[in-house]
């Protein structure tokens, strides 16, 4: 088990990206930052500030930043490639598709605003369907951490793994779960709770809403069992199948559409030994313009729905 | 003026390469004879002179690099490579067989030499800036070759690219448009105009020559003239569809269609009886 708490430290993701980042390029010369003018929300201007050489902004042109990605790293670069979600994957597929996951190049597409919680700019910025897009790519790898601490460590093991990597990350701060680093490992997932009851399967920020549905439950005496799935791709199958196993009921939880994301891998995962399922995700609508804590719990992206399925599944199976 | 051996040996290559394609092609039973035999000059001129490069090692770090960004004519680009030494020729008769590596489109994981994936057009160009970033970054001084179709610029990405690649001042992206003025549904004209082409690229920061496609003693001379100017240069080659096979010249036909039995025979006569001219 890992040791994941809770804490009322709150820390952007994006502010750990950009900080990685560039203790990554002071160690790596080969690393190379793009970025398609959003480079102040993504926070990759910070790199850019840092290492001028190595930082070139596209503009409004995502797809072809995706292909000039793809021209550095069939040069020997290690390229990281920053925008919003939706453009990074969305307007930008083809390119990510025929220039990058095709040829294997090595590529690390970084997005920020996905999910839900981007808030006030509505469903055309709410991006909820990247994590199904990457994933059905061959030779992607796709990535979601919980928290600054994870996303610290994200970044170097994909500058070390060979090939390209989609990591997708929020706009909202988010609360430190890991107090200390090292526990990432590309395709592994952590149990950060033991129980036999249910296991909810988390990935991204939605794993610190599994440990408050942790404590919601134990208080009704139910024992959950919690799991950070940070890669989706390669999905841990063999703790999936261990989980389930254990508790015969698993719910997973996403910021993104309930098709073809986390819940679909874990289903596919243990489908030759299956248990009931229940994906909380955005249930096939796209988002809409609100508040990110509002929209959060209109959709049903918490603890407390976690617990509310959890319950019903208990009584149900 | 360029020595008159060279010019004759790179005629006799170029003929080569379109007997490949015609072959190739025929064997596949599928593929693009039109737009490969359109830039086998092009491609002669490339890879049997003006290029950089060592078929003995295809990753050499300081290699002129070649982004076929018109996929379509990879009979051509094969063609040039096997003949250069990359692979042998016997395996151009295995185009786009199963189980063997010449995709029907350029895939640089299986096939030696070929510097980029491509196939989905409009998006070598922008793989060609982030090559040319790449030796900029790294102080060498290989450029980068991109092939594209006149139909292909049509798409938007292409538009993308060439704004960024006069943005970043990269004279070290070369640019060679097939303009032989034919797409799948019919003339670009009339399908979706490109025209006027030289003035559009010259609009995005580009230096722009427009050449004979077919005349090799031009297309040296222009690789020749190019100044690294911190603009990028497009040559407009202007080319005829199925150059080199009559029944093929000009027609929208066999854009992606191999040819039958009889047109095959026709083809390879035609080809061989120019090479005896050649060399007569």
């Amino acid at each position: 088990m890992v040791n994941a708490n809770i804490t009322n430290k709150m820390r952007n993701l994006r502010d750990a990206y950009s900080s990685a980042l560039i203790e990554l390029g002071s160690k790596n010369e080969d690393v190379v930052v793009l970025d398609a003018d959003l480079s102040l929300s993504t926070k990759t201007k910070r790199f850019g500030t840092v290492f001028p050489d190595r930082f070139f902004d596209m503009g409004i042109a995502e797809a072809n930043m995706m292909g000039v990605a793809a021209g550095l790293a069939a040069c020997g670069k290690i390229v990281f490639a920053s925008t919003f979600a939706v453009f990074a994957t969305g307007r930008s597929y083809d390119a990510i598709r025929q220039s990058i996951a095709y040829p294997e190049l090595n590529v690390k597409i970084v997005a920020t605003h996905a999910g839900i919680s981007v808030g006030g700019d509505g469903a055309s910025h709410q991006m909820l369907e990247d994590i199904a897009l990457m994933r059905a790519l061959p030779n992607m790898t796709v990535i979601a951490p919980a928290d600054a601490t994870e996303m610290e460590d994200v970044v170097p093991a994909i500058a070390e793994h060979s090939g390209p990597c989609y990591v997708r990350i929020g706009r909202a701060d988010a609360p430190i779960i890991f107090e200390t680093h090292g526990e990432f490992k590309i395709g592994r997932g952590l149990v950060l709770r033991d129980g036999s009851d249910v296991a909810i399967i988390a990935t991204g920020t939605m794993t610190a809403e599994a440990l408050k549905a942790y404590d919601l439950l134990k208080k009704e005496g139910i024992e959950a069992c919690i799991v950070h799935m940070p890669t989706i791709k390669p999905i841990d199958k063999k703790l999936a199948r261990k989980v389930a196993g254990k508790t015969g009921r698993i719910i997973t939880c996403e910021e993104h559409t309930i098709i073809g994301g986390l819940g679909d891998a874990v289903s596919m995962a243990i489908a030759e030994k299956p248990v009931p399922m229940r994906r909380i995700g955005v249930n096939d609508v796209f988002g809409e313009s609100g508040e990110a804590r509002q929209l959060m719990e209109k959709y049903g992206l918490t603890a407390e729905n976690m617990a509310k399925v959890a319950k019903e599944m208990i009584k149900k199976y | 003026m360029h020595d008159k051996a060279l010019i004759k040996d790179l005629k006799r290559k170029a003929l080569e390469i379109r007997k490949w394609v015609i072959e190739s092609v025929y064997r596949a039973g599928s593929g693009h004879p039109g737009g490969s035999l359109s830039i086998a000059d092009v491609m002669a001129c490339l890879y049997f002179h003006e290029m950089r490069h060592n078929p003995k090692d295809p990753k050499w770090p300081d290699r002129d690099r070649l982004v076929l960004s018109k996929g379509h004519a990879a009979p051509a680009l094969y063609a040039a490579l096997a003949l250069a030494g990359y692979f042998p020729v016997e395996e151009l008769k295995n185009l786009r067989k199963i189980g063997h590596f010449l995709q029907g489109h350029p895939c640089m994981k299986k096939v030696p030499g070929v510097d980029m994936s491509t196939g989905s057009l409009g998006h070598g160009l922008s793989v060609a800036v982030g090559m040319a970033l790449a030796g900029k970054l790294d102080g060498k001084d290989y450029r980068v070759f991109v092939i594209l179709g006149d139909g292909e610029v049509q798409e938007g990405q292409i538009w993308e690219a060439a704004n960024s690649a006069s943005h970043y001042k990269l004279d070290n992206i070369i640019a060679i448009l097939d303009r032989n003025g034919l797409q799948i549904d019919g003339p670009t004209e009339e399908i979706m105009h490109v025209e006027p082409i030289a003035w559009r690229w010259q609009a995005f920061g580009w230096d722009v020559i427009e050449i004979d496609g077919h005349d090799i003693e031009e297309i040296l001379d222009t690789f020749h003239e190019i100044k690294m100017n911190e603009k990028p240069t497009i040559i407009i080659a202007n080319t005829i569809k199925g150059k080199g096979v009559s029944f093929m010249e000009g027609t929208l036909s066999f854009h992606g269609k191999p040819p039958s039995e009889e047109q095959y025979k026709k083809a390879m006569s035609e080809l061989e009886q120019e090479e005896r001219e050649l060399n007569g």
